[in-house]
């Protein structure tokens, strides 16, 4: 039986890795897959709190989030597409105003 | 009584008129405005004599509600109009008058600019004249009051390109103003005191306490004064109608001095009610009115426009029917007032023939002669002349003797003074009204002489506008059209007869204006058991008086023409005191315009205006600017800055749940 709290800082662990690189990295796929390590960082201590507490609303969370996460793909890809093809670069320092 | 009377119609179709030449008479032609402006005061004047014709048949005062204006709690005040007798006298004297003025006007105004402007004015100061006399409270009143003032302004300053005009206006209703805000108060004390500012309330409710006297009574009654003083251009407030002479001709005659500044008179008579509680108030306004009368008439002696010595004499004759009000002889000051209507409008209205004859000259000075050139404006002035100076049987005899008559027999102690001032006024107006007479229409003319000197400087100036000026000056002297003399003439006649109204008994008269007041006014005491002998005796001497000065206006001015300028020499220091009336524009201007004007500059405009609180103004956007500017930096634009404050904010929040900050988020 492997203790809940291995989860939880491998969960801590994804989670800071993803924080960081959301801050460092310029390019916006990275920083969106930082993103993506951020949400399943959070997914992972909610099945691993699931399962320590015998509670199955944990996991029905997971779910709702991967849902969101794949919504907020599909439309985060297609901000993307949109950026890159009026600026030709995906770097986020160059991508400071409001306005296309 | 069978119907209504349809009172509303008397203001509202003056209105109507205004408003139809006021918002499209510039496309119309002279006519139709002229047409528009006629019917619409000739409606208001029949619909008055068809009242009068059934006035016997009337319960007064007869109310007419048109609607609630304001209703709050216990306190209403309504749009009601009122008839009873002396609405009924201001009504014939309003309309009757006023449509006199209107036919002579568009005779008058034919060549202006802004004919429809003018009758437009017109007929807005008639809606207003109207609402105030046949207003049944305060507030109407006030209404009326405010708007006649309006009106005032916008036709003294209907030559608004001349300076001197627009100063003129804005200094009539400044002052105006100054009278307004007496009468606020006095209204303001009146819902403290009885809850209401409908007439027959309050007036019932003090006739129902015979022992209020005094007091707060006082109060509002000299408030009342104060706003009465303004619009009857009376001492201390009268300095804004010699200017209002800058108004066509019309206007003065029809506004500043037929109607309008005869408000504060018909004022005090329609609150009499409460003057009779307060023997204070009735003495200041007796005092105001006597000294009003002597002062202006002083004044008026050696002026030489034309005009202005008529609104000194209207001051002046104020002044005696503020002096009949001030001795409770209300009748006889409402007497006077209607009669003073027909001879002072005729007064102006034949000055304005004059002025007009002469193509726009108002000095006495380079007039004469003109007896033979305008006869017909000749003898109507000679019918006003002759009124105003007390010279039996014309109007103004009957009228002031009445007048002085009451002040001799009031109870008042101060009475037989007054009695003697007003004597002494009657002597001088007689002297300045001949005065005008003489230099206006007999001798030689003094035009050509005095033209050519003109045209020397003209022509020496080489100024061309100057010589335009001249070309048309120089127009031969001709009289008026009919549509002019016409409304002279029936003024005439009625400044010869309007006196036959209050013939005392003592001369085999009945006074029926008195009798036909006592209703409302009541007669006063002493007219019960009037003495015969005293008022003949009073009306003699009255007569020798204003005979006197006659005389000496013959005198000075056609026997021995050069003597004049002998006594001005002689008496230099009384003369240019006169000439400058006492100074008291000059007075008033470094006792309160200047320092208002000082303190306005530099107190209310440099220091609170622009130091605090445009200070504040802007001492609020720099602070909201400068904060602005350091958390704008925050607003980078940059997403990974944005992204490492939610980290920050994030891991803030972590840290205080940690160590315990967490009151607020536990379920307990």
């Amino acid at each position: 039986m492997v203790p809940i709290y291995y989860y939880l800082i491998l969960s801590a662990i994804l989670f800071s890795i993803g924080v960081g690189a959301f801050l460092i990295k310029r390019n916006i796929i990275t920083i969106f897959m930082s993103i993506e390590l951020m949400l399943n960082a959070v997914n992972l201590s909610f099945v691993a709190f699931a399962h320590h507490w015998h509670q199955v609303s944990g996991q029905i969370f997971v779910f709702f989030v991967m849902v969101v996460a794949a919504a907020e793909a599909a439309v985060g890809l297609a901000i993307i597409i949109a950026i890159f093809r009026t600026r030709s670069t995906l770097n986020v320092d160059s991508v400071d105003l409001m306005k296309l | 009584m069978t119907g209504s009377l349809n009172l509303w119609l008397i203001p509202l179709v003056p209105f109507a008129g205004f408003l139809v030449n006021g918002l499209i008479g510039r496309k119309l032609p002279k006519v139709l405005v002229s047409a528009i402006a006629l019917i619409c005061t000739l409606i208001p004047f029949l619909q008055v004599a068809k009242i009068w014709f059934q006035f016997s048949s009337i319960t007064t005062p007869y109310i007419e509600h048109l609607g609630t204006w304001i209703w709050s709690g216990a306190f209403h005040a309504d749009f009601d109009l009122q008839l009873d007798q002396l609405t009924m006298v201001m009504l014939l004297v309003v309309t009757g008058v006023g449509f006199l003025i209107h036919i002579y006007s568009v005779g008058y105004m034919a060549h202006e600019e802004g004919y429809w402007r003018f009758f437009a004015y017109l007929n807005l100061f008639m809606f207003f004249m109207l609402t105030l006399v046949l207003s049944e409270n305060f507030l109407l009143m006030f209404v009326g009051w405010e708007g006649v003032g309006l009106a005032s302004y916008l036709l003294i300053g209907f030559y608004f390109l001349k300076d001197s005009a627009a100063r003129a206006g804005i200094k009539a209703f400044v002052v105006n103003r100054i009278g307004d805000f007496g009468f606020l108060i006095a209204l303001f004390l009146l819902i403290a005191r009885f809850g209401t500012l409908s007439y027959h309330e309050v007036f019932a409710q003090i006739t129902q306490h015979p022992e209020w006297q005094g007091g707060i009574l006082t109060a509002i009654a000299l408030f009342l004064v104060l706003g009465a003083t303004g619009k009857s251009a009376q001492i201390p407030l009268y300095v804004w109608l010699p200017d209002a002479m800058e108004g066509p001709t019309p206007v003065s005659a029809l506004i500043h001095a037929a109607t309008m500044v005869t408000a504060g008179v018909y004022m005090i008579a329609r609150t009499h009610v409460l003057f009779d509680r307060s023997p204070l108030a009735l003495s200041t306004v007796a005092i105001i009115g006597a000294a009003t009368a002597f002062f202006a008439a002083t004044i008026g002696l050696v002026q030489t426009d034309i005009k202005r010595v008529l609104a000194y004499s209207t001051v002046s004759q104020l002044g005696y029917m503020f002096l009949a009000c001030g001795v409770t002889a209300y009748s006889a000051g409402i007497f006077h007032l209607v009669t003073h209507a027909f001879f002072k409008g005729l007064l102006f209205l034949a000055a304005g023939s004059v002025i007009h004859a002469l193509g726009g000259e108002q000095d006495m000075r380079v007039m004469g002669g003109l007896r033979k050139k305008i006869p017909i404006t000749f003898w109507t002035m000679t019918a006003a002349v002759f009124a105003i100076s007390g010279i039996p049987p014309f109007a103004g005899f009957f009228s002031k003797d009445e007048i002085l008559y009451q002040a001799f027999i009031s109870p008042n102690s101060l009475g037989k003074t007054l009695w003697f001032i007003g004597l002494v006024t009657a002597g001088l107006t007689s002297f300045y009204m001949f005065r005008l007479w003489y230099l206006t229409f007999f001798g030689e003319s003094r035009a050509a002489a005095h033209e050519e000197a003109e045209h020397a400087a003209a022509v020496h100036a080489r100024s061309d506008t100057k010589l335009v000026l001249e070309a048309e000056h120089a127009h031969p002297v001709h009289e008026s059209p009919a549509v002019m003399w016409i409304p002279l003439a029936i003024l005439a006649i009625l400044s010869v007869i309007g006196g036959w109204l209050g013939i005392p008994s003592a001369m085999g008269g009945h006074n029926e204006i008195e009798h036909f007041l006592a209703p409302l006014l009541g007669s006063p005491a002493a007219a019960a058991n009037e003495s015969s002998s005293l008022t003949l005796i009073l009306a003699s001497v009255s007569v020798l008086v204003a005979l006197t000065g006659v005389l000496l206006a013959h005198i000075l001015y056609k026997a021995k023409p050069e003597l004049p300028a002998k006594l001005a020499t002689q008496l230099r220091g009384l003369y240019t005191l006169l000439l400058n009336k006492y100074w008291v524009d000059q007075l008033y201007g470094a006792v309160i315009v200047t320092p208002l004007l000082l303190f306005s500059r530099y107190i209310l405009k440099a220091l609170i205006d622009r130091g605090i609180i445009d200070g504040a103004g802007f001492a609020a956007g720099t602070t909201t600017q400068g904060f602005g500017a350091i958390v704008q930096r925050v607003q980078s634009g940059n997403i990974r800055s944005y992204a490492g404050w939610l980290a920050v904010g994030a891991a803030v929040l972590l840290i205080a749940v940690y160590f315990g900050f967490t009151a607020h988020f536990s379920p307990q």
